[in-house]
């Protein structure tokens, strides 16, 4: 059934454009707690495009890490800081012109590439077990791989070391 | 039947699938009903009291020796409470966050049943392609931990959306021993797929039908994965969420009638698919040891289901009876052992267990 997947594409698409949108300049509420519940909502439609692509071990992973855990603390710190509704700042003329070549520039590249991209005849997908992901991990690309797991490693020292009470 | 045979496979599987849907969920919510039941008898008989003994339709005092023994059983309890939670008044309080506060009990109940989608309460019914699972993922268990770990928001926005001190206090209490203790429940359950080589829930089950179930092969992931799923569902002895000599009744609070019903449903709804879990995990899910292949006649099948929901069944009593069995532990008692004890303790089992498939099975 093309047609019924190619509209649940459009869903997901337009409800992570909506909720993007929604959680950087949400016109009703100014609240931070909002704007994170909307940045969740986002990462879950993103997983809904990830699975249209059949890359479920993606979408699990997006939904486990980013919505169910870097979120959830983000919403810890939002509520422990008690972070007050944000003011509606006044128009920076300079600012809003420096914003809007920078998203104009990037639009227009955006655009571009998709403009002189020729369309695949089958559709790409990102096929594949959990099992072969796993064997290209640690084969093809196990140095970055093995770089970002250190990465990764020194920001969770780095953290604890910041977190230490008796740090002179 | 024949009319079902005929028709178009991709109606059949909808056609099923809706069925089956149909079937786990109106399961689920009956089994949370009277599991209720049970934890008032449980705890009744541990406290040696009598529990709910007198509630009965109008009509069943007439009927001879049954109708008071129903009554004294406390069967008709749960209808009388669903409907109490129905018709009682819904306050909303003038300084909740009035959004928040209505989608928050949504957020707690939805993921608990979302995991029951995954695992499979059975072989086959019928004809052999109609497997008793209602998605049948080849990610199954990260699926499962993904939709686990979206729990945790119904509780911090109902401590939220109250808008005062004892509820928030609840909602940042259970985001943090949430995240804690799904840490050391993912890296136990990694030690069970080093072994069976797959993410399927069905191929667990296919594992363990020929090669014994796997509590015996990891009973320290298995102890690991019982404790994470006592903290995931906020039961005691790891109820600090909640916890009623400090914070009233933690993030529910300020919840009346049916909203408060839905975070309790919520929670039942969690035992019954962390109980679905472990069996299927580290029980043999609908298997026997004399009772590994998957069933050819419809009688057969309604066996393996039978097996299921008796297994899930134990493990439910299991987690009233600890409830009414241990204290309450504290705050710094619960990081302490999530963090310095459990994490360290599976990542052992993790590298043990790793180490003994490559040298050692091969």
């Amino acid at each position: 059934m093309p047609e019924f997947t190619d509209l649940l594409f459009y869903a997901f698409a337009g409800l992570t454009l909506l909720c993007g949108f929604l959680c950087v300049a949400n016109p009703l509420s100014r609240n931070p707690v909002t704007s994170a519940m909307f940045l969740v909502l986002t990462i879950i439609s993103m997983a809904g495009l990830f699975v249209l692509l059949h890359a479920f071990f993606l979408a699990a992973v997006q939904v486990l890490v980013y919505a169910g855990a870097v979120m959830v603390l983000f919403l810890f710190v939002i509520m422990l800081l008690n972070i007050k509704e944000e003011e509606r700042r006044k128009m920076n003329i300079a600012a809003v012109g420096v914003g809007a070549v920078a998203v104009a520039t990037l639009a227009g590249i955006l655009v571009r590439a998709l403009w002189h991209a020729t369309p695949l005849a089958t559709t790409a997908t990102v096929e594949g077990s959990t099992r072969t992901l796993g064997r290209i991990l640690f084969t093809r690309y196990l140095l970055p791989f093995e770089v970002l797991s250190v990465l990764l490693l020194v920001a969770m020292v780095g953290v604890i070391l910041l977190s230490r009470k008796e740090l002179k | 039947m024949d009319f079902l045979q005929n028709l178009d496979p991709t109606v059949q599987f909808i056609l099923f699938s809706v069925v089956k849907i149909g079937v786990v969920f109106g399961v689920t919510m009956s089994f949370v009903a009277y599991s209720v039941l049970v934890e008032r008898k449980v705890s009744a008989w541990i406290q040696d009291r009598v529990g709910p003994n007198r509630t009965a339709p109008p009509m069943a005092q007439f009927v001879p020796i049954l109708g008071p023994f129903l009554t004294r059983l406390g069967i008709f309890q749960p209808m009388a409470d669903g409907l109490k939670f129905l018709l009682k008044e819904d306050f909303t309080p003038s300084y909740v966050r009035k959004v928040y506060f209505w989608i928050a009990p949504a957020i707690a109940v939805i993921p608990a049943f979302l995991t029951l989608a995954v695992i499979p309460f059975g072989s086959t019914l019928g004809n052999p392609g109609n497997k008793m699972v209602i998605a049948d993922l080849d990610v199954g268990i990260l699926y499962t931990f993904g939709i686990v770990s979206l729990g945790v928001y119904g509780i911090v926005l109902a401590g939220y959306a109250a808008n005062s001190k004892y509820p928030f206090l609840g909602g940042i209490r259970s985001s943090a021993q949430m995240i804690s203790y799904e840490i050391a429940m993912g890296m136990s359950v990694v030690s069970v797929f080093l072994l069976v080589g797959d993410l399927n829930l069905s191929k667990v089950i296919e594992y363990q039908a020929h090669g014994g179930w796997l509590v015996f092969k990891q009973p320290l992931a298995f102890f690991i994965f019982l404790v994470a799923a006592f903290a995931e569902t906020n039961r005691l002895p790891f109820d600090l969420p909640e916890s009623e000599s400090e914070l009233v009744g933690g993030y529910h609070t300020e919840y009346s009638s049916m909203k408060f019903a839905l975070f309790f449903l919520g929670e039942y709804a969690n035992m019954i698919a962390s109980s679905a879990m472990m069996v299927t995990l580290f029980f043999g899910g609908w298997t026997l040891p004399f009772i590994g292949d998957p069933a050819s006649g419809l009688l057969g099948g309604l066996l393996h289901i039978g097996i299921f929901v008796a297994k899930m069944c134990a493990f439910m009593v299991l987690f009233i009876w600890v409830r009414w069995m241990f204290p309450r532990f504290r705050y710094d008692q619960l990081m302490d052992l999530g963090w310095r004890r459990f994490i360290p303790l599976a990542l052992a089992n993790i590298l043990v267990t790793a180490l003994v498939v490559a040298f050692v099975n091969r």
